[in-house]
């Protein structure tokens, strides 16, 4: 047990959250994004790429927006998560460990806060990936989420093979990594990511923060609007 | 000789100010140790408030384990805890890393703090009480 001890996961809110802060700063102007009564909008995060193609004889730039991959996971309840669960829906995500002993129980709690909020709307998923799939197996999982009072309809915690996921904390912009330098530990970013329908991120928040994920509580009714609007 | 009175009277009182600062400064860091030590080595688990985390992490705040355990705590505190646990009816089952850099007076205030504060008001210890209550269990080799 007392290899537990020894995974030490760090917080490295200044580095991301700089970064971030940067790309936020630099891609809001330019995007299409979701408005609401008072006109706010969501940017669109991450890399963009524009194609050009032809239309009714016009050059036209279409512009490609940084897309989270396909996946697919295990949850709590030995079920597959995959693209095909979040299609059409919007999701907040993060990566954490059962038994990290440092900023992973501060984020549960605030994602708890998000649950409790959206608990009734069938449009809004929250998926944890554990970033120790070798401890946490499924019955690690179950066992996390039934003590938590969560259910796995909309709480997925996900487990699988490691190598896939860490490539999606890279994809979802979050700082993971095993690291030898912290006696075998894990680093891991405390970040709460709001992906839209699309697969599209939205919205980077610090899930050890109760400010910023009132923030995210306030940013969801966004994403929820423009998907309703394109449902139409 | 008026005027020597006159300056030792000032240098009286600058020192007597002085040492009445620095003790009221000394009496107030140690009265902080016990919540900072609570801020570094609990508190992102058990939460500002103490309340915990649902079923996995239990409460401190109003947690009948603090009275009914008081003599095992300091223990507890230094190497920490496996398996089931106990607290207000309610059964825990997590791994608490040990605080084992942890001195004697450090673990006297920092169980003060639990024992007096997230609404609680049990009994306090005394420094020489935790001393004698931590014989059973020396740290570990570091």
């Amino acid at each position: 047990m007392s290899n537990l001890n020894n995974k030490v996961c760090f917080l490295r809110k200044v580095f991301v959250g700089a970064s971030l802060a940067l790309s936020v700063g630099m891609l809001g102007g330019c995007s299409d994004s979701a408005t609401d009564a008072e006109g706010r909008t969501l940017p669109i995060l991450g890399e963009r790429e524009t194609v050009e193609r032809e239309a009714n004889g016009q050059t036209v730039v279409d512009t490609v927006y940084h897309q989270v991959p396909d996946f697919a996971f295990t949850d709590q309840d030995s079920q597959q998560v995959t693209q095909q669960t979040v299609a059409g829906k919007i999701y907040v995500t993060d990566f954490f460990f059962t038994s990290c002993p440092s900023i992973c129980p501060k984020m549960k709690s605030q994602m708890l806060r998000v649950y409790e909020e959206y608990k009734d709307n069938p449009d809004v998923l929250l998926l944890s990936h554990s970033i120790d799939p070798e401890h946490d197996t499924v019955a690690v999982l179950k066992d996390f989420a039934e003590r938590l009072g969560v259910t796995a309809a909309k709480w997925h915690f996900l487990t699988g093979e490691k190598d896939r996921i860490y490539d999606m904390a890279n994809n979802y912009l979050v700082a993971a990594q095993e690291d030898g330098q912290a006696d075998g530990g894990f680093t891991h970013g405390g970040h709460f990511i709001l992906v839209d329908g699309h697969r599209r991120i939205r919205g980077v928040y610090d899930g050890t923060e109760e400010t910023s994920v009132n923030q995210l509580i306030q940013d969801i009714p966004l994403l929820l609007n423009e998907n309703k609007h394109a449902k139409k | 000789m008026r005027i020597s009175m006159r300056k030792s009277k000032w240098a009286v009182l600058g020192f007597g100010t002085l040492s009445l600062l620095t003790l009221t400064q000394c009496f107030t860091d140690k009265q902080n140790e016990g919540q900072r030590l609570y801020v570094a080595n609990c508190q992102s688990c058990h939460m500002e408030d103490g309340t915990g985390l649902r079923g996995l992490i239990p409460p401190l705040a109003g947690a009948d384990y603090l009275q009914k355990n008081r003599q095992q705590l300091p223990c507890l505190i230094r190497h920490g805890a496996e398996g089931p646990m106990v607290v207000n009816g309610k059964e825990y089952n997590r791994e608490m890393p040990g605080a084992e850099r942890l001195a004697p007076d450090e673990i006297t205030n920092l169980l003060n703090y639990m024992q007096t504060n997230f609404g609680n008001s049990n009994q306090r210890y005394t420094m020489q009480e935790v001393t004698l209550l931590l014989e059973p269990c020396p740290p570990h080799q570091q």
